[in-house]
């Protein structure tokens, strides 16, 4: 059955980045060789360490950096030579960036009065603009008067008032406290539902990353690590770093010793074999880095009900309310970290006790060595 | 009442209770301000707001006449000022005169009424010569014999005018009126007239000297605050290095370059620009140059002070809400900079307003500012009276323009963040 035109449209990219490179020093290559597509109505999310080029990437996109090779097309346009102002890109800033000498309305009106948009216009706008965000009675105060939650949701306001073909944030919530940053984070996640607008968001929380995103785009040292979703993310990392750097991970290192088909064979450094996906390694005899989440582990499994199974001693543990994270010692690794779910009240060991533990094929991952 | 409306454990909002205990806590920190404050306040007392009330003082009070010709003083205030005096006000003349000039004052005297008319200095001290040698009666005649003057009704007006305690008269002639015989106020004849067209070219030399300096500023001052540090710093340096060294060094390095045979005049002749050598020094010209010059960084550092402060993510926020270059700069950044244009330029102007030693070295000098006539009248001709009311008039001048601008920029409203 072919595909509708309308879902043609729906799958093409909206902006491209096609072979993007970017140095700002002419010797360290801060972006190299990206490739991403985003599609229209998505939230994507750029998260990676500091200075992995997230920001970069934002300001190429918004024009205030030029990319040094490559292209970027926003819609069916390249930006190549497009001055930002002709972009119709809104940006919200990590310092929210509001002007401090204009008050809530004349900040949220300045892209209208830009665009030459008529007085009534503005005022019927602007007031739906500050409503959408909940500060419908601040637009006579000045941005120094409003709370860091408030400037914040001024700034989006701000950024979606003159209905961008896009909108970018660079770390947004950056400066607010935990509870603050939640509620945000909702809150912009349910503005992009019902606006059907098209969001790329930078951040160095996974959580947040997690939360909001559609698809989420991680980048290390100037590359795409892997761009899923936030499960497939979770769930099938594809290297090492992708691995490491969302949610928490066991790491056992160790050789491949046969490989058939998607399931090797790895001998562990500190002694045992285990049988693992084989997502990212060489032939027999490579090195290899097992990846595995702490609550894919089991604690005394039933005998013959998974085939990775080891004898481990119980260090340390720790209660954590809604699970006990237990460390233990196995195959010579004593950083092995275990979740146990606090579902049957007390856990029948302590810290020295010797109990097995085991795993399913398909929890534990061989990947690349950092 | 309203305390035992107060739910256990808080205050009702509103209530006056609430009011008094923010009083309270306001009080320790207000006390703390005042003593922060008093030794600076102190100082500022005795060195500048004492002075300057004497100074007030100096420019209307004028004892002279009447301490030293105490008779003639009392025997003028029934004279109607129709005629010449009678024969008791020329006794009393002849008996003060005589006095004066035993104590060797009459100079004093003639040095006073020389102000407003002149030439009586050395008819007062002829007179008071023949007046230790005047035994008896008539006086009138004898008097008029040894100086015409004491024949002339406005002498006598002189006298008479200048024998108050309190006068306006330094203030008058500050404004270029004078009286005439017959106490009338009239405006000095236009070729003798001198402090207006004194006051109007200070107050034009300043505004032209603030504008210059705002103009060749405002873009340095831009530039020092988006450069990287290094280069920054470096620009700094060279703006700041002016500061290092004296007024009165920077001023005669202007003396060099402006010389007629100096280093400018060289260079315009060299390129062709002009066939021969331009008067440069001593003229308008001349005083604008080198006080632009010292200004600038006056000007500058307080429009790149709070330069710094504007985040660069302002012009980047207002670029990407679709506002090109020149529209981001005017609504964006240019207004947050206010706050400094004017403190900077209030600054230069105010400092202009008193350039003394620049336009004195540099300028024409026919060309020259308030300050040189106040110190000609403190330091060389001992009239403190006028030196004071020209500098009152200066400094309430400055106030003024002080209040005007504030009304009109608003510095007490925007915050120099
Ligand atoms: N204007 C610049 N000039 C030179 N180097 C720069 C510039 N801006 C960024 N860099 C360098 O480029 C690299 C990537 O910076 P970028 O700001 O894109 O990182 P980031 O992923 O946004 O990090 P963070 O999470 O800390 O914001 C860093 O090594 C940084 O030092
Ligand atoms: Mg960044």
């Amino acid at each position: 059955m072919a595909n509708t035109a309308a879902e043609d449209a729906a799958n093409a990219p909206y902006v491209r980045f096609t072979d993007v490179q970017k140095t700002y020093d002419g010797e360290k290559l801060v972006v190299r060789d990206l490739n991403l597509d985003i599609k229209k109505g998505e939230f994507l999310t750029m998260l990676g360490p500091s200075g992995s080029g997230k920001t970069t990437t934002l300001l190429m996109l918004a024009g205030f950096e030029v990319p040094t090779q490559g292209d970027i097309i926003l819609g069916d346009q390249s930006l190549k030579n497009m001055p930002p102002h002709k972009r119709d890109i809104g940006m919200v800033f990590q310092n929210y960036a509001l002007f401090p000498h204009m008050t809530v309305e004349e900040n949220c009106a300045f892209p209208l009065d830009v665009r030459k948009v008529g007085k009534a216009e503005i005022q019927t706008r602007v007031k739906r603009a500050l409503d959408m965000v909940q500060l419908g009675g601040y637009g006579k105060r000045r941005p120094g008067q409003l709370s860091g939650g408030q400037q914040q949701r001024v700034a989006v306001a701000r950024a979606l008032v003159f209905n961008p073909k896009l909108v970018l944030m660079d770390e947004p919530l950056g400066a607010l406290d935990r509870q603050l940053r939640e509620q945000m984070q909702l809150e912009i996640k349910h503005l992009h539902e019902r606006l059907g607008i098209t969001v790329v968001y930078v951040t160095h929380d996974q959580g947040e990353a997690l939360t909001m995103s559609n698809r989420i785009a991680v980048f290390n040292d100037g590359e795409v690590q892997q761009l899923a979703t936030p499960d497939t993310l979770y769930e099938e990392p594809q290297n090492s770093f992708v691995a490491q750097f969302i949610g928490e991970n066991n790491k056992l290192r160790g050789t491949v010793r046969s490989l058939n088909g998607t399931i090797c064979e790895v001998d562990v450094e500190g002694g045992g074999a285990v049988r693992a996906l084989a997502v990212r390694i060489g032939g027999v005899g490579s090195a290899t880095l097992l990846s595995l989440r702490p609550e894919r582990v089991k604690i005394n499994p039933p005998s013959g009900s998974v085939p990775n199974v080891f004898p481990a001693k119980v260090e340390e543990l720790i209660y954590l309310g809604d699970h006990i994270r237990t460390r233990v010692s196995v195959c010579g690794h004593d950083d092995f970290v275990v979740k146990v779910p606090n579902a049957e009240g007390r856990v029948p060991f302590q810290p020295g006790s010797a109990i097995t533990i085991g795993w399913k094929v398909e929890d534990c991952r061989a990947l690349d060595v950092l | 009442m309203v305390s035992t409306a107060v739910p256990a454990g808080g205050l009702i909002e509103g209530s006056a209770v609430l009011k008094s205990h923010l009083r309270r806590a306001e009080r320790t920190r207000k006390l703390r301000a005042v003593g922060l404050v008093l030794p600076l306040f102190l100082f500022i007392m005795v060195s500048f707001i004492i002075p300057i009330g004497v100074m007030l003082f100096q420019s209307i009070y004028d004892p002279d006449i009447r301490t030293l010709m105490p008779n003639t003083a009392a025997a003028l205030d029934t004279w109607d000022g129709a005629d010449l005096p009678d024969e008791t006000v020329f006794a009393a003349l002849v008996q003060d005169l005589a006095a004066a000039q035993k104590e060797k004052k009459a100079a004093l005297i003639g040095r006073r009424l020389n102000y407003e008319m002149s030439g009586l200095r050395s008819e007062l001290v002829k007179s008071g010569k023949a007046a230790m040698t005047m035994t008896a009666g008539p006086y009138k005649d004898q008097m008029i014999a040894v100086a015409p003057i004491w024949g002339d009704r406005a002498t006598w007006a002189v006298i008479k005018r200048a024998a108050r305690t309190y006068t306006p008269y330094y203030y008058l002639s500050s404004f270029d009126f004078e009286y005439t015989a017959d106490n009338d106020v009239v405006a000095v004849p236009e070729g003798q007239a001198v402090y207006k067209a004194v006051f109007v070219r200070t107050l034009g030399i300043s505004l032209l000297v603030t504008a210059l300096t705002l103009v060749l500023g405002f873009p340095v001052a831009y530039l020092l605050a988006t450069q990287p540090p290094r280069i920054a710093n470096l620009l700094l340096i060279l703006v700041l290095l002016p500061f290092w060294t004296s007024l009165l060094v920077r001023t005669t390095a202007w003396v060099v370059l402006l010389q007629t045979q100096g280093p400018i005049n060289d260079l315009l002749m060299l390129t062709g620009l002009v066939d021969e050598r331009v008067q440069l020094i001593f003229t308008r010209f001349g005083t604008i140059a080198a006080m632009t010059h010292i200004q600038l960084p006056f000007t500058l550092l307080p429009i790149y002070s709070v330069m710094k402060t504007i985040s660069p993510s302002h012009m980047r926020a207002a670029r990407s809400l679709g506002a090109n270059s020149f529209y981001a700069f005017a609504r964006v950044y240019f207004p947050q900079t206010l706050p400094g244009v004017a403190a900077g330029c209030l600054l230069t102007f105010i400092l202009c307003l008193g350039y003394y030693i620049t336009p004195a070295l540099v300028g024409g000098p026919t060309d020259q500012l308030i300050s040189t006539y106040i110190a000609l009248f403190t330091n060389s001709t001992v009239n403190w009276g006028m030196g004071s009311a020209l500098g009152t008039i200066l400094l309430a001048s400055t106030l003024v323009l002080y209040f005007v601008y504030n009304r009109l920029v608003g510095i007490d409203r925007m915050r120099l963040t």
